[in-house]
């Protein structure tokens, strides 16, 4: 096993187990924080699929946006420091019956079903070919991504601002 | 043993699951939120996996970019909606938010 294979199951354990922390932590701010493991270690796998310009969106919008503002609604909902207000779970059991179902099934499915898979070749740098990408074959999702993107973003506003009688 | 499309598909298989045990079994809407975040990054690891190793080309690549922009809108309108059950309810217990319960 080479050195590459060794740093590829350092960040899958990385992935899985801060994942698993944010399952399972009793307290929010700790399942806030284990989320940057996750986030991390997912653009470090982008990395080995080769999807450069991927791995680099995804640290920046996921970890420099959406987990600090995971972290704000967390700081700003009050009470946090009391377990038993801000991380209550329920029904535990049934929960971990349905995680294994789930995983097992879906474990089932990727080890045996035959995928067309062929060798990749070497890693060529991605940020060219997606850009040529969005701007031909897909230039309607690309479109529409702006408008949902625009849309959320009022509708964002809309909600937290404060109605005027 | 090299790393394959398996390798790929069961780390996503265990985020997702994760993901999904959170959003079952949390109470706290913020934590569903989280847990939201993991299926999305799930679905996300898969579509660039796939794309590395069956299409051999960058479309793959293309919609975990547009799952990340989806992911993005997704987590501002939900906290916005947090925000504003946490004004009405005091609370972001989602067992507690049962006004349009019949």
């Amino acid at each position: 096993m080479g050195v590459a294979e060794i740093i590829f199951y350092l960040l899958a354990l990385l992935v899985v187990g801060s994942a698993a922390l944010v399952a399972f932590s009793r307290n929010i701010v700790h399942s806030a924080f284990a989320l940057l493991g996750t986030f991390l270690g997912v653009a470090g796998l982008y990395v080995y699929l080769s999807a450069d310009f991927l791995a680099v969106v995804q640290a920046l919008v996921y970890v420099g946006g959406i987990l600090v503002l995971i972290l704000f609604a967390v700081m700003l909902t009050g009470r946090i420091r009391d377990v038993k207000v801000s991380n209550v779970s329920a029904g535990l059991v049934p929960g971990l019956l349905f995680l294994v179902l789930v995983l097992g099934l879906l474990s089932l499915l990727a080890f045996k079903t035959p995928w067309a898979a062929s060798v990749p070749g070497a890693p060529v740098e991605t940020t060219a070919a997606i850009g040529d990408a969005l701007l031909t074959d897909y230039v309607l999702p690309f479109e529409i991504i702006s408008v949902v993107l625009v849309a959320a973003m009022i509708g964002a506003v809309t909600l937290v601002r404060k109605e005027e009688k | 043993m090299s790393i394959g499309l398996a390798h790929y598909l069961v780390i996503a298989a265990v985020l997702f699951s994760l993901g999904l045990f959170i959003v079952v079994t949390r109470r706290n809407a913020v934590a569903i939120l989280m847990g939201v975040e993991l299926i999305l990054n799930a679905a996300n690891v898969n579509f660039a996996a796939f794309s590395r190793f069956v299409t051999l080309d960058v479309g793959g690549q293309v919609f975990s970019l547009f799952g990340i922009v989806l992911a993005a809108a997704e987590a501002c309108v939900a906290l916005a909606i947090v925000l504003a059950v946490f004004r009405t309810f005091r609370s972001v217990d989602v067992q507690r938010t049962d006004d349009m319960r019949g």
